[in-house]
C-alpha cells in the first residue's frame, strides 16, 4: 500500500516529522517498506542566481560562473553546460553533496586551473527527469537559497507500507490516519461524507439473482446513475496523487474509482450507461461464459464466480475487474456507479483462478467496510459531479448489509494476563475508542464493540493486540522465564534424537562430508530405490525431477557425488542423516543414515601419495563405515547378521544386508549396482550404505550406571595360526566365527589374516589363514591342551566347510 | 710393581684398545673366561694359606673388578659409538606430507550445526525437542492453526500438495513446523516447553528462498507465561546464538493466524563490506515471527484459553545460519558442492555447548 505524505495529511492533522510518522507506522504494525523522500534526497540542492558567467581561460567548452547561493559570499563554479549564462537562475549543490544522477559525492576541485566550489545541476543529475541537455533553467521569480525540491513540489514523500491480511482497514489512507492518531500523532480530520439526494429514479434496474444459500456471494449492492457528465482528464492534483503511488491516470471517472480505492479502501466500479443494455443482474457466472476485461484479456468464467451482467452478457467480474465493453471513456455522458459488498472467500478464489491481481480484488478479498457502501457511493457521486458535472439519480439498493459483529465481553485484566503490561484503564479505553471501538460499561469488565471496518476482531486476544500495539510493544518489559522446577535441567533428547546427532558426528569423523539434499527426487529415481508410490507423488512439484518423496537418501547423494565429479572432484565421500518416506503416514517417515564413497575416497585418504596411492573404493569401505557407525552409536551388535546380497540398488555379488533376524532388517551396504548408476546417469565406482536409525535396537534400560565387572586374566594369551584350503565360495568371515565355537570359553579372538588363490592352490579353491587367540583364565595352557583345541578347530572347519589344513 | 699390577695394566690397556664388541668379548674370555688369566689367579686363592690369602685375596679380587669395570665401560663406549653411527645413517625426509586424516576432511553441514546450537540454548531453558512428519494433513497444517478455509493467509504459503485420496482429502508438505506444536498440545499436558526444528516446504525459489528449507519453532504453554517472558526468551536466545554481549531487538505488531497478539522481530545490525554484525549499527533485519498462542488454536487442541496461555515463535534455521556465518546465498545449502561444504561446514567435534561456547 502506497500513499504520499500530503495525501495522509488530508486525513491527519499532525505536526510530526516524516521520520516520526514512519517510525510510528512500523510501531503500530503498519510496517514501512520504503520511503521515497525527494525532499530529503535533494535537501542540499538550492536555488541560485548566476551573477556572472564568463569563458573559462583554458577550455572552450567551460564557463566560470560566480553564483549567489543566497548565503554569504558568491561562490565560484566551473560549469560545462552550454546554457549557463549570466543572470539565469538554476540549482546549486555545494561540495559534499551526493549527486543521485551520477552516483558520486561532489568534491571541491580545480578544473583546468580554475577553482570550482560546487556544481550547477541538470534535471538528470537530480534524477527527476532524463533531461541532461543543460543545467536547470528556472523562472526569474524562483527564490534564491530555497531548497529546490520544495520549490518544485517534489517534497511529497511516498510511503509504502506492508499491510497484513487482517488489516483491510489500513488499505485506505483514512484508515492509516486513524491508526496514527490513536498512536498520538495528531488528530483525524477525514471529512464526513454528506448524503447525496437523487434528482430522479435510477433508470437501470438491479437484481441479485442468487439461490437462497448463495445470497452471501453479494451481500449488498448500491447503484446510481449520474447523467450528463463530461468525462476527460482528471485535474492535476488527482493525476499527481495517482502517479505518485504508481497508478496511471486514465480519465476522471476511472481516476475517481481509483482514488476511492486508495483513499477509503472502497473499490467501486463505473459503467458507461450508454453501453449497458437492460437491467443489471448479479448472478453466478455460467461455465464457459467469457468476458473481455479492462486489462485487455479475455477470461473464461465458471459457475464458481460471480458476474455482473446485462442483456449483452457479462459486463464485469464482480469485485475483481470490470469489463472492457461497458468501460468509461471520453465519450461517456451517463455513468453508473457501483458500490457493493462481496464475499471475501469467493473473491479470493475467483481472483486466484483467473490470475487477476487487481487493487479491487486485493481489497474485496480482505474485506471492505460494509457500512461504507452507501457513503462510498455518495462520496464518489460528489466527486463525479464536482469534476465532471452531471445530475445524480436516486440509489438502487439490493441485498442487506451484514449485522455488526457482537460486542466482546472484556476484562481489562486480560491485557496484563497476556502481555505482562500493567496499563491504566483510561489509557486502554482511549486506545480502543480512538480506533473506533465502542466501549460500554464501567469497572473491571466492559463490553467492547468493534467498528464495522474491523471484521478481524473477534475476541479478547484481538483487543489485547489493539491495546498493545497502540501502547507500544516496547513498553513490555522482558521477564525471565523461570525454570519449571527449581532444579538442574533433565536430559531432553530422545534416543533417536541422540543417535541422529551422534551419527552425523561419527560419519564426519570418518572423513565423510555431510550433505543436505532435497526431500523430493525424480519419480524414476524413487522407483529405483523402492519408492514411487502414488501417495508420495506431489501433485504440484516445483520441477519435474523433484516430484517424489524420497524412499532413500542414496539417490540424492549419488547424484550429488556425480555433480561434484563433473566439477572435477571425483573422489568424494558424502553422507546424509535425514528423513525418508515409506508411506504418507507419520509412522512411514523414518530417519535414515547413508554414506557413499566415490573413486578413491577411502578412510585414510584419496588419490596418489608418495607412500602408495589410494586404492579404488570397494564394498569393504562401506562395510567399515556402517559397522563403525553402529559401534559408535553403541548399538549392541551381538545379534547382527550380515547376509550376502543387498537390495535392488546394490551389486548382487558385492553387497550385504544388515539384519537382526530376517524381520529385523536395518539396512545394507555394498557397491552401487551398475544398472542403477546407468539409470541415474552416474559413473562409478561408488560404494554406499544406508541404515534406518529407527530400526536399531534400543539400549537396554539399567537401574544403575555401573559398568559390568572387568575380568582380567593373569595368564598370557596364546595365538595359533591355521591355513585351510576350502572351496572358493566358502565365506571366510563365517569360518572365523565358527572357529570361536570350537571352545567358547578359551577362544578369545579369531581373525582372517590372509586369503590366497593361485599357484600351489588347486583352481576353484582358496587358502584361508586364520589366527586364533586362546585366553586361559585358570592356569597356563599345556601343549597338549593347546593341541586339543587346535584339533577341535580343524575338525569344526572340516565338518562345516570341508576345509583341510594346507600341507 | 708386581705381576698382578702388570697384568692389570696390560689387560686394561688391551680392553681400552678393543675396536669392536667381538674383540672385547675375546679379551673378556681371555681374562675372565673359565681358563682366563684372571680366573687362573682367582683359582690360586684356594691353594693359599690364610695369611697369603689375606694378602693376595683383595689384590686378585680387585684385579677382577677392575677388569670387569673396564670391559663394561668399553662396552658402553662401543655401544654408544655404534648408536651414533646408526643414527647418523637413519635419516627421513620428514618434510614429506602425510595424508590428511579423516577427522580433518569430515564436515558437519551448517544446518545440523545450527540445530545443535539452538538445541543447546533452549535445552538449558528446559525446552525439549519435538518432531513431526513432513507429510501433513490440511487439518494440522492449517485448520487447527486457525487458518480459515480459503483465507488469504493460506495464499501466503505456497503449498505442495499430494493427490487427493478417495475422500477427496489431500495431504501436503508442511509449510511450517507449527503442526508439530499442535501435535504436542494434543498429546501432552501443560506445562509445555518444546522447540520443533525441521524441514518445511513452500513453492518458492530465488536467492533467499528454496522449495525446501528448515524452520525452528518454539512453544511454551502453562498458566502464566506472557508476552514479557517471550521477549526475554527471544532476546536471550539471540544474544546466546549470535554470541554477542547485547542485542537490540524491535518487536513490530504483525499478523499470524495462530497467534494473537502477534509480532515480527527485527534485530539491530550493521552491514559493512558484506558482513553483518549484531549488537551494533542502525540497520534492522527481520529475524523471526512470534506471538501469544491464539485462543482458537488452544481450543482446537483441547486447551481452555481462559486457563492456559503461552507463546510461540518461528524462524528460519537456514536464514539464521546465513546471518551468523555469512553465506550470501541459500541455494548452495542443498547442492552438496564439496567445496562449499568443506568451507562452510564444521569439524566433526565442533560440538556446540553452553559450557564450552557454541563456536570455538
Amino acid at each position: 500500500m502506497k500513499f504520499t505524505l500530503s495525501w495522509l495529511k488530508e486525513h491527519l492533522d499532525t505536526t510530526d516529522s516524516l521520520d516520526t510518522i514512519t517510525e510510528t507506522l512500523t510501531r503500530v504494525g503498519l510496517e514501512v517498506e520504503g520511503v521515497e523522500d525527494k525532499a530529503k534526497a535533494l535537501g542540499a540542492f538550492t536555488i541560485a542566481y548566476v551573477i556572472e558567467a564568463k569563458q573559462h581561460p583554458n577550455a572552450d567548452r567551460l564557463r566560470v560562473c560566480m553564483v549567489d547561493t543566497g548565503s554569504g559570499e558568491p561562490v565560484q563554479v566551473v560549469c560545462g553546460a552550454p546554457n549557463a549564462r549570466t543572470g539565469m537562475k538554476s540549482v546549486f549543490s555545494p561540495p559534499g553533496t551526493y549527486i543521485p544522477g551520477k552516483d558520486i559525492t561532489l568534491g571541491k576541485g580545480v578544473i583546468r586551473g580554475v577553482e570550482s566550489n560546487g556544481m550547477l545541476c541538470s534535471a538528470a543529475e537530480l534524477q527527476i527527469s532524463e533531461d541532461h541537455d543543460g543545467i536547470l533553467d528556472l523562472p526569474e521569480d524562483a527564490p534564491v537559497g530555497q531548497p529546490y525540491a520544495t520549490y518544485a513540489g517534489l517534497d511529497d514523500a511516498v510511503i509504502e507500507i506492508a499491510v497484513t491480511p487482517n488489516r483491510a482497514d489500513a488499505l485506505g489512507v483514512s484508515g492509516i490516519a486513524r491508526d496514527l492518531a490513536a498512536a498520538g500523532l495528531g488528530t483525524v480530520k477525514t471529512p464526513p461524507v454528506q448524503p447525496v439526494r437523487g434528482a430522479f429514479p435510477c433508470p437501470v434496474g438491479l437484481k441479485l439473482d442468487f439461490a437462497e444459500e448463495d445470497r452471501n456471494l453479494c451481500q449488498a449492492f448500491a447503484l446510481r446513475l449520474v447523467r450528463g457528465v463530461k468525462n476527460g482528464p482528471s485535474p492535476e492534483w488527482l493525476q499527481a496523487r495517482l502517479r505518485a503511488i504508481g497508478l496511471r491516470p486514465i480519465n476522471a471517472l476511472v481516476d475517481i474509482t481509483n482514488f476511492m480505492t486508495f483513499d477509503r479502501n472502497r473499490p467501486l466500479h463505473v459503467f458507461d450507461a450508454a453501453k449497458v443494455k437492460g437491467d443489471l443482474v448479479v448472478r453466478r457466472a455460467r461455465d464457459g461464459e467469457e468476458v473481455l476485461a479492462l486489462d485487455g484479456r479475455t477470461y473464461a468464467l465458471t459457475s464458481e464466480m460471480v458476474a455482473i451482467c446485462d442483456d449483452n452478457g457479462v459486463e464485469s467480474i464482480a469485485g475483481v475487474m470490470g469489463g472492457e465493453h461497458s468501460g468509461c471513456d471520453e465519450s461517456t455522458t451517463d455513468v453508473l456507479i457501483e458500490s457493493a459488498v462481496w464475499n471475501t472467500l469467493n473473491i479470493a478464489r475467483t481472483g486466484r483462478a483467473l490470475g487477476i491481481n487487481s487493487d479491487a480484488r486485493y481489497r474485496n478479498e480482505r474485506g471492505i467496510d460494509p457500512d461504507f457502501t452507501r457513503p462510498g457511493l455518495d462520496m464518489a457521486t460528489q466527486m463525479v459531479i464536482s469534476l465532471c458535472g452531471g445530475e445524480p439519480s436516486e440509489v438502487v439498493f439490493a441485498g442487506e448489509l451484514p449485522d455488526s459483529p457482537g460486542a466482546i465481553d472484556f476484562p481489562w485484566s486480560e491485557v496484563k494476563r497476556l502481555t505482562g503490561l500493567d496499563l491504566p484503564q483510561v489509557e486502554m479505553k482511549l486506545a480502543l475508542t480512538s480506533l473506533g471501538f465502542h466501549v460500554s460499561g464501567a469497572g473491571d469488565r466492559v463490553k467492547v464493540a468493534p467498528p464495522s471496518w474491523r471484521a478481524d476482531v473477534e475476541g479478547k486476544a484481538d483487543l489485547v493486540e489493539e491495546i498493545l500495539r497502540i501502547a507500544g510493544i516496547d513498553r513490555v518489559a522482558p521477564a525471565p522465564l523461570p525454570r519449571i522446577k527449581g532444579e538442574v535441567i533433565k536430559p531432553v533428547l530422545t534416543v533417536l534424537q541422540k543417535r541422529t546427532r551422534a551419527a552425523k558426528r561419527l560419519l564426519a569423523s570418518r572423513g565423510l562430508v555431510e550433505a543436505v539434499t532435497w526431500s523430493f527426487i525424480s519419480h524414476a529415481a524413487a522407483k529405483l530405490f523402492g519408492g514411487g508410490s502414488r501417495k508420495l507423488v506431489l501433485a504440484n512439484p516445483i520441477a519435474a525431477d523433484l516430484s517424489d518423496m524420497r524412499p532413500s537418501l542414496l539417490p540424492g547423494l549419488i547424484r550429488s557425488a556425480q555433480a561434484n565429479a563433473d566439477r572435477g572432484f571425483g573422489d568424494v565421500a558424502l553422507f546424509e542423516v535425514g528423513q525418508v518416506f515409506q508411506s504418507d503416514e507419520p509412522e512411514g517417515q523414518l530417519i535414515a543414515a547413508a554414506g557413499l564413497r566415490r573413486g578413491t575416497a577411502k578412510l585414510e585418504g584419496a588419490g596418489r601419495h608418495w607412500d602408495g596411492a589410494a586404492k579404488t573404493v570397494d564394498a569393504f569401505d562401506a562395510k567399515a563405515d556402517v559397522l563403525g557407525l553402529l559401534s559408535g552409536l553403541g548399538v549392541p551388535v551381538g545379534g547382527l547378521q550380515i547376509v550376502a546380497g543387498g537390495p535392488a540398488w546394490a551389486h548382487p555379488g558385492r553387497s550385504a544386508t544388515l539384519q537382526f533376524g530376517p524381520k529385523g532388517v536395518i539396512g545394507a551396504f555394498g557397491e552401487v549396482h551398475p544398472r542403477v548408476l546407468k539409470a541415474l546417469d552416474v559413473k562409478g565406482p561408488l560404494v554406499a550404505f544406508e541404515i534406518h536409525l529407527d530400526a536399531l535396537p534400543l539400549p537396554k534400560y539399567k537401574p544403575t550406571k555401573v559398568k559390568p565387572k572387568l575380568a582380567l586374566s593373569d595368564f598370557q594369551p596364546v595365538t595359533r595360526d591355521f591355513a585351510f584350503i576350502v572351496d572358493k565360495a566358502v565365506a571366510a568371515g563365517e569360518m572365523a566365527k565358527s572357529a570361536q565355537n570350537a571352545d567358547r570359553a578359551l577362544v578369545a579372538e579369531t581373525s582372517v589374516f590372509d586369503i590366497y588363490e593361485g599357484t600351489g592352490v588347486e583352481p576353484g579353491k582358496k587358502s584361508v589363514a586364520l589366527a586364533v587367540t586362546l585366553q586361559p583364565t585358570q592356569k597356563t595352557l599345556t601343549d597338549a591342551e593347546i593341541e586339543a583345541v587346535a584339533a577341535r578347530i580343524v575338525a569344526e572347519m572340516a565338518k562345516r566347510y570341508g576345509a583341510v589344513l594346507r600341507g | 710393581m708386581n705381576d698382578i699390577d702388570t697384568l692389570r695394566d696390560s689387560l686394561v690397556g688391551e680392553i681400552e684398545a678393543a675396536g669392536d664388541e667381538a674383540a672385547l668379548e675375546q679379551l673378556r674370555i681371555a681374562a675372565l673366561g673359565k681358563s682366563g688369566s684372571v680366573s687362573g689367579l682367582l683359582k690360586t686363592l684356594g691353594t693359599m694359606t690364610p695369611e697369603e690369602r689375606k694378602e693376595q685375596g683383595p689384590r686378585i679380587n680387585g684385579l677382577r673388578d677392575t677388569v670387569q669395570q673396564a670391559i663394561t665401560a668399553r662396552k658402553d663406549a662401543l655401544g654408544e659409538a655404534a648408536l651414533e653411527a646408526r643414527l647418523a645413517s637413519e635419516r627421513l625426509d620428514i618434510s614429506l606430507p602425510v595424508r590428511e586424516g579423516p577427522e580433518a576432511r569430515g564436515r558437519i553441514h551448517p544446518i545440523s550445526q545450527v540445530i545443535d546450537e539452538i538445541t543447546a540454548i533452549f535445552g538449558d531453558m528446559g525446552f525439549a525437542v519435538a518432531e513431526g512428519p513432513d507429510v501433513e494433513t490440511d487439518d494440522l497444517n492449517f485448520t487447527k492453526l486457525n487458518f480459515p478455509v480459503g483465507h488469504p493467509a493460506r495464499e501466503m504459503h505456497d503449498t505442495f500438495f499430494f493427490a487427493p485420496d478417495a475422500n477427496g482429502e489431500r495431504k501436503l508438505l508442511r509449510t511450517h513446523t507449527s503442526p508439530v506444536q499442535v501435535r504436542t498440545m494434543m498429546s501432552q499436558e501443560p506445562p509445555i516447553r518444546v522447540i520443533c526444528p525441521g524441514r518445511t516446504y513452500r513453492m518458492d525459489s530465488d536467492q533467499t528462498h528454496t522449495p525446501m528449507f528448515h524452520q525452528v519453532e518454539g512453544l511454551v504453554i502453562d498458566k502464566k507465561t506472557h508476552f514479557g517472558h517471550m521477549k526475554w526468551v527471544l532476546e536471550e536466545f539471540c544474544k546466546a546464538f549470535f554470541e554477542v554481549e547485547g542485542v537490540k531487538m524491535r518487536f513490530r505488531p504483525s499478523f499470524f493466524p495462530f497467534t494473537e497478539p502477534s509480532a515480527e522481530v527485527d534485530i539491530q545490525c550493521s552491514r559493512k563490506d558484506g558482513e553483518i554484525r549484531f549488537g551494533e549499527g542502525d540497520d534492522w533485519l527481520e529475524i523471526l515471527g512470534c506471538g501469544m498462542v491464539h485462543p482458537n488454536v488452544l481450543r482446537n487442541c483441547g486447551l481452555d484459553p481462559d486457563v492456559y496461555q503461552g507463546f510461540a515463535w518461528g524462524m528460519g534455521i537456514d536464514r539464521i545460519a546465513m546471518l551468523k556465518y555469512g553465506m550470501p546465498d541459500l541455494r548452495p545449502f542443498f547442492e552438496a558442492d564439496i567445496r562449499w561444504l568443506s568451507h562452510y561446514g564444521f569439524r566433526p567435534l565442533d560440538l556446540p555447548t553452553l559450557t564450552g561456547g557454541l563456536t570455538s
